[in-house]
């Protein structure tokens, strides 16, 4: 009844790049597994392998013993193993019960049996604790609703090894609880679980062993009873954290105020945020998923409506309307969404580079041997590591994608920064070139923002955080009182 | 650590693959060419090439327009009807000068008059459809096949359900830009080419031509990257109407009259050609050569149906479809 995996020198590619060498280690049935790694150390790769999303490139994987290769989710499935994704899997115009049987529906003849299904749906929705009726539409339902909807739905599929994405981190902490009761349950009727989470206090809570991955390796594994969070968090980054970030430079007492903002609302986001940062200043911004942060400075830049605020540049009041305009006044805003939003994958690097600075390259025909000697300098510059600088941006990593990224941002010479999420999905080493040029570019005398939930980064990085919470600002710590104890607790609004 | 590339010869591998790929279109019309000549002796003479390479003009010339469109990730259904209510009403508004309205106007300042409004008539067109297509924002299929309707009825009511025939002086004055030969090839082959080299180098040599491609590859991307998405995408449907306009101008002189089925189904061809060349539907990528090759390859198998028997000329448009089929079916999996 339950499944025992192992993986055996499992590698995969991602055309020419390889995320994953040579992972072997093996899980036993009924247990709660903890997978830790930072961004990109190749854990979602290998989930989606054992799920059926991805096949192996070269290695294999024994179910019970035997050599599997799932061609689909679906085969994945019928061997009881559920991945929930991240962002979830579910139709939001269907009703629950529809998306529950989504692919396998019950039939009577010809026509579908509505009855049985909402029945056992209802049964299933009973177990994982979900007081909705089958007959809900998905849209009507809130994030964390939705999450218990994917596991009633797994289990209705028979799961047996359940695989969990950062289950907790769109979920408030009373939602959060009533996840790991079901966990708990689950557990108790024999079903694996392998969860994902960057919460390293959730993961010494809930699991019984952790496994570290980093860099498409496998590191260790350990008793989670064996192990502090201190430990976990150098096992996933593989080194000391002081040598992952330069030293603090002081702000000069006399820096001058570079960006101001006062009052700024977005409506369904945020409301009455102000704070200003200096030349030299890196200012952090940490709270939940849904607190407003991204939001609020796409608004900022023009991307969203905002309903008030005023923003002062170099103390010049100014009036923002469009990524143009904050781009003439000196401040540019990298997204967190790389690929939806941040870089064109399909074009080129040398296209990526330049797009938003064309007037520099045009006149009125572009000089394309002036923009290939701007992205061999970009390539130098921000230690862009690729095979050939005529490929698509797609070819590069994550890491190198994110540096192309930061380049291209950066083209323009803006004097205000804002950097959304700016190591996510990067490896450690990519990460520790993001945070020295972080450094950097706050040395050289311009201000930083950095939006993040990575709280060592915010600790390591910022000379002050401000913490958002629904909305509204909750608080700017000083370097001296940032600890991860503190950030979570402005977060969450227990302090 | 960074990730290990694997082997490059995979890599280099596809770079060919990808590189036939780029010459599939004019590998295609070499085979269509070999095959006409064998088929038929009068297919590689001289007269015939211009002749076929004159029919290509109207269409080649708004399918290089087309080809920003689509690589913008739009879609303009609307050319063939604009085409018809453009030449419609140049040739009422040509008639009206002529019978008195335009008072002691020389007959080739008329000409000149009725020229500069069927570019400014396609410009603004184009115009229209831009705003409702990115303030408006509505699909650009929706809008474009609602003015396709809107545009061939207003030229059956201009004409009255007949012809616009245009005033037999000005006719003959002006059926020369179609039916003379500069330096060898008649005016709209030369006119063709041109448009096509311009068109070239806007899409690859300036601002406008990367931003074009910026929008279509991720809207999203253009739009947090300080690109005017909505200006950007107006201009590519009013540079469509323009050359609509430029296609019209030079179609007119050929019959010197506009009926309800001018420019029928050309929107079809145009797509069709910019497909053939090799410009993804969905927008991001594309070569204006490749669609001009596509207009190309077109025309030919019409033309070779024409001057062979082995199928009939009646199932043209089926041989043209099959061909595009054909097209799409060896592009897929491209991503």
């Amino acid at each position: 009844m339950s499944v025992a995996v192992r993986f055996e020198a499992i590698c995969k590619d991602f055309g020419p790049v390889r995320v994953l060498h040579g992972v072997s280690f093996e899980l036993s049935p009924g247990r709660v597994y903890g997978l830790l790694g930072e961004n990109g150390a190749g854990k979602s790769t290998l989930m989606k392998i054992l799920a059926g999303y991805e096949a192996v490139s070269e290695g294999q994987l024994l179910i019970d013993g035997q050599p599997q290769r799932f061609g689909s989710s679906r085969a994945a499935e019928a061997a009881g193993i559920v991945l929930i994704h991240q962002e979830f899997n579910l139709a939001e115009h269907l009703t629950v019960a529809q998306n529950m049987f989504l692919g396998h529906e019950k039939t009577r003849g010809w026509l579908l049996d509505e009855k049985t299904m909402h029945e056992e749906a209802s049964r299933y929705l009973k177990q994982v604790g979900l007081d909705v009726s089958p007959a809900t539409k998905i849209r009507d339902l809130i994030v964390a609703e939705k999450q218990l909807v994917e596991i009633a739905k797994a289990l209705s599929r028979r799961a047996r090894f359940l695989i969990m994405d950062e289950p907790t981190a769109t979920l408030t902490s009373s939602e959060t609880q009533r996840l790991f009761a079901v966990m708990a349950q689950l557990k108790a009727d024999g079903v694996t679980i392998l969860y994902i989470s960057h919460k390293l206090d959730e993961v010494e809570r809930n699991t019984d062993e952790v496994i570290v991955m980093r860099d498409g390796r496998f590191v260790t594994r350990e008793l989670t009873a064996s192990l502090t969070r201190q430990q976990m968090a150098n096992l996933m980054v593989g080194r000391e954290l002081s040598d992952m970030f330069p030293a603090k430079v002081p702000l000069a007492a006399d820096a001058p105020v570079l960006l101001k903002v006062d009052g700024l609302s977005v409506p369904g986001w945020s409301n009455g945020l102000s704070f200003e940062v200096r030349a030299g200043e890196v200012l952090g911004f940490a709270g939940l998923v849904g607190a407003g942060r991204t939001e609020s400075f796409e608004a900022l830049l023009g991307l969203r409506t905002r309903s008030a605020g005023t923003i002062s540049l170099n103390g010049k009041q100014v009036n923002i309307r469009t990524p143009r305009e904050a781009m003439i006044n000196g401040m540019t805003y990298l997204s967190e969404d790389r690929k939806g939003k941040g870089l064109h994958v399909n074009l080129g690097l040398r296209e990526n580079l330049t797009m938003m600075t064309m007037e520099r390259y045009a006149r009125p025909w572009l000089d394309l041997k002036q923009e290939k000697a701007a992205l061999a300098k970009a390539v130098d510059d921000f230690n862009i590591r690729t095979g050939d600088q005529g490929s698509r941006a797609r070819m590069l990593s994550g890491g190198n994608q994110q540096k192309l990224a930061l380049a291209k941002y950066l083209h323009s010479d803006p004097r205000v920064i804002v950097l959304d999420e700016p190591s996510r999905g990067v490896d450690v080493g990519a990460k520790r070139d993001i945070y020295f040029l972080i450094h950097r570019l706050a040395a050289e005398g311009r201000a930083v923002i950095v939006i993040s939930s990575e709280l060592i980064e915010l600790i390591g990085l910022c000379h002050r955080v401000a913490v958002m919470r629904a909305g509204t600002l909750q608080t700017t710590l000083g370097a001296e009182h940032l600890t991860e104890e503190e950030l979570i607790a402005h977060a969450t609004g227990t302090h | 650590m960074q990730p290990a590339r694997t082997d490059t010869t995979t890599s280099s591998l596809t770079k060919l693959g990808a590189r036939i790929k780029g010459f599939g279109p004019v590998l295609g019309l070499i085979a269509l060419c070999i095959a006409g000549t064998l088929l038929n002796g009068d297919f590689a003479t001289i007269d015939n090439l211009m002749n076929v390479l004159t029919r290509t003009a109207f269409i080649g010339i708004i399918a290089v327009g087309m080809t920003f469109v689509i690589i913008s990730g739009g879609i303009d259904l609307s050319v063939g009807s604009m085409a018809a209510l453009i030449a419609g009403c140049m040739i009422y508004f040509m008639n009206q000068l002529a019978m008195g309205m335009g008072g002691d106007l020389a007959p080739i300042t008329m000409l000149v008059l009725g020229i500069g409004m069927a570019l400014v008539l396609g410009a603004g067109f184009g115009l229209m459809h831009g705003l409702l297509i990115s303030k408006g924002n509505i699909e650009p299929f929706i809008v474009t096949l609602g003015t396709l309707g809107i545009f061939r009825a207003v030229l059956t009511y201009l004409a009255d359900g007949g012809a616009l025939t245009l005033d037999s002086t000005l006719s003959d004055l002006y059926s020369p830009v179609y039916y003379t030969s500069v330096l060898g090839a008649p005016i709209p082959i030369w006119i063709f080419l041109i448009v096509a080299a311009a068109g070239a180098i806007i899409l690859n040599r300036t601002t406008f031509g990367r931003h074009v491609q910026a929008i279509g590859s991720n809207e999203q991307v253009a739009r947090y990257a300080a690109i005017n998405v909505d200006r950007v995408k107006i201009a590519t449907y009013m540079l469509l109407g323009v050359c609509v306009g430029i296609a019209t101008v030079l179609y007119v002189p050929r019959l010197g009259s506009a009926t309800p089925t001018t420019g029928l189904l050309w929107e079809l061809e145009a797509i069709a050609a910019v497909v053939v060349g090799g410009t993804a539907l969905k927008g991001g990528e594309g070569r204006i050569v490749g669609t001009v090759i596509g207009a190309i390859l077109l025309s030919v198998i019409s033309n070779i149906l024409n001057l062979t028997s082995i199928i009939s000329v009646y199932l043209n448009a089926a041989v043209q479809g099959v061909v595009i089929i054909a097209v799409a079916f060896l592009q897929r999996g491209r991503k």
